[in-house]
């Protein structure tokens, strides 16, 4: 990975101005980067990572185990693809196993959830089957702990 | 009553430390940035706390051998051997103790008749000097240089050498400087410490922390594992510091010795930081070398900014620590720089003789931290040393 991607994962800040700060490279240099990265589909941009259980949103998430139908020609991959475009669906990974795609749906309550897995994901033709799981708590997205460990307020400030 | 009547001479007689000092001031300032701490960021990782749980829940709350757990030992053995050289032997040549700092003072003890001297490099942790003198041994500081980026200086100890001295204390990477000692200068000083009949103490918790070139231990020279005790623990590299653990490798006679005062004053290092030193070792190089990747970026990235502004600063090759030049380019010597800096703008550095007089007109800046706080903290100082410029120029130099 570059020092570049390393550094916007690291700190999640985007400026330009202040990457170029770290790095010892001006702002036009990174921006120019940046664009390449975006116009190759490296970098797909950036979100802010809430913690649920503190967000204003009361989001209801589920996990979805979908059996579906391959197809003679691109496999699980159409079918895919189309789940995949709900808005509904934050994430859709292929999986092995005993079910073929994993899928993570979001929804303002516990009704919507369900009415969106009855009502569109249950009834595309070629899924074969569901079996849906409601989150209850998150403990750690996107490779962050979200209760903040490590704040220590008794490490002292100064120290040999 | 007259409480200092009742304090042994030797202690009253001790300096207070001058990080105490300004950690009294930091204290009542939460909402500064400090580069000040003397650990690492990085909390110790979670296979390692969790081995210590996993101790902890199997009932293991007993002392142990005094040496330490004979499977640490073990361990320890083993990855010295590999990292550093020197094979010891795990039943005899290696005591654990809590943290490098029991290391250093139980071995001096060991060796310091009164009156005994002692060489070591300076600026240099701050506890060399006061564990000397709680030894009943005379302090024979040995200045490093700035100009050759506080490295190892076998001739400046052959100049400083005189009749009585006894041990060589060396800790390189350096805190607080970063300074490093390559091959030739060990050789060399491995010959005069052969020649003189020095014994070596050599506190090398750093190593790991080392970005250019390899670490060498002066233990591995020809002739000298039979005269040095090599200090090594788990703080620095393992983010373990809280964990208080440390080790001393050596010949039996000397491994002996500080048995003999271990067993009396510690008993033993606390088991559930033995266990996760065991995990340490067995598991956490990869987490080593993750971290070591991340300090040497902010390293380049401190050191860069520091010069940018004036604060001439070389390139610290092992440890976490810059250690700028503040006093030519600011007029103001590394105390009251620090007190202005931290009180104007809210940023903390040590300074520089808190590591001995020779650390005179410089400050330590631990870039063991984010990158969010360190480009903050940067701008900050970029502004005060801008703004101490300003304010000298409109009143000239005295002389």
């Amino acid at each position: 990975m570059s020092d570049l991607l390393s550094i916007i994962q690291e700190t999640g800040n985007p400026d330009p101005v202040y990457l170029g700060k770290i790095l010892d490279r001006s702002p036009e240099d990174v921006e120019k980067e940046l664009t390449f990265l975006k116009d190759e589909g490296v970098l797909m941009g950036w979100v802010p990572l809430i913690n649920p259980s503190k967000g204003e949103g009361g989001e209801v998430k589920s996990v979805i185990e979908v059996k579906i139908s391959p197809e003679r020609e691109g496999g699980f991959n159409r079918l895919a693809h189309r789940i995949s475009k709900f808005e509904e669906v934050e994430d859709c990974h292929l999986m092995s196993g005993a079910y073929d795609l994993l899928v993570i749906v979001k929804g303002k309550d516990l009704h919507a959830v369900a009415t969106f897995v009855s009502e569109r994901l249950a009834t595309i033709d070629g899924v074969l089957s569901t079996a849906t799981h409601f989150l209850l708590r998150s403990y750690k997205e996107h490779g962050h702990l979200l209760n903040r460990e490590g704040e220590n307020p008794e490490k002292p400030a100064v120290s040999a | 009553m007259n409480p200092q009547d009742y304090i042994a001479k030797h202690v009253s007689g001790l300096p207070r430390s001058g990080i105490r000092d300004f950690f009294a001031i930091v204290s009542e300032m939460p909402q500064a940035i400090s580069l000040g701490i003397g650990e690492p960021d990085f909390i110790t990782p979670w296979k390692i706390r969790e081995s210590s749980i996993f101790a902890l829940e199997k009932g293991k709350t007993s002392y142990t051998d005094n040496r330490g757990l004979l499977s640490l030992r073990k361990e320890i053995s083993a990855y010295v051997e590999k990292h550093f050289g020197p094979a010891y032997d795990p039943g005899n040549e290696i005591l654990v103790t809590v943290g490098v700092s029991e290391a250093i003072d139980i071995a001096l003890r060991a060796l310091i008749n009164p009156g005994d001297k002692v060489m070591y490099h300076e600026p240099c942790y701050v506890s060399y000097a006061p564990s000397i003198s709680l030894a009943f041994g005379e302090a024979i500081p040995v200045a490093t240089s700035p100009d050759y980026s506080f490295a190892l200086d076998p001739d400046a100890f052959e100049r400083a050498w005189e009749p009585g001295c006894k041990v060589l204390m060396l800790n390189f990477p350096t805190n607080p400087t970063g300074g490093t000692a390559n091959r030739e200068k060990l050789e060399k000083l491995a010959k005069f410490a052969v020649e003189k009949d020095l014994i070596v103490i050599s506190d090398e918790i750093y190593a790991e922390l080392t970005y250019e070139g390899e670490h060498l231990s002066i233990a591995s020279f020809p002739g000298m594992q039979d005269r040095t005790i090599f200090l090594h623990g788990f703080s620095k590299a393992f983010a373990m510091t809280g964990f208080r653990v440390g080790f001393a490798c050596g010949p039996d006679w000397l491994i002996d010795a500080m048995m003999k005062i271990h067993q009396y004053c510690m008993m033993c290092a606390p088991i559930l930081s033995q266990e996760a030193a065991i995990e340490a070792l067995r598991n956490g190089i990869e987490d080593v070398l993750r971290m070591r990747d991340q300090y040497s970026k902010r390293r380049d990235f401190v050191v860069r900014r520091f010069n940018e502004m004036g604060l001439d600063c070389h390139l610290p090759r092992g440890s976490f620590y810059a250690f700028p030049s503040v006093s030519p380019s600011t007029r103001l010597d590394e105390v009251e720089f620090c007190h202005r800096l931290l009180r104007e703008s809210e940023v903390a550095v040590v300074p520089g003789t808190a590591f001995g007089p020779h650390g005179k007109g410089h400050v330590r800046a631990s870039f063991s931290t984010s990158y969010e706080k360190l480009v903050e903290a940067t701008s900050r100082m970029e502004k005060f040393v801008d703004q101490v410029r300003a304010e000298n120029q409109s009143v000239p130099a005295a002389g």
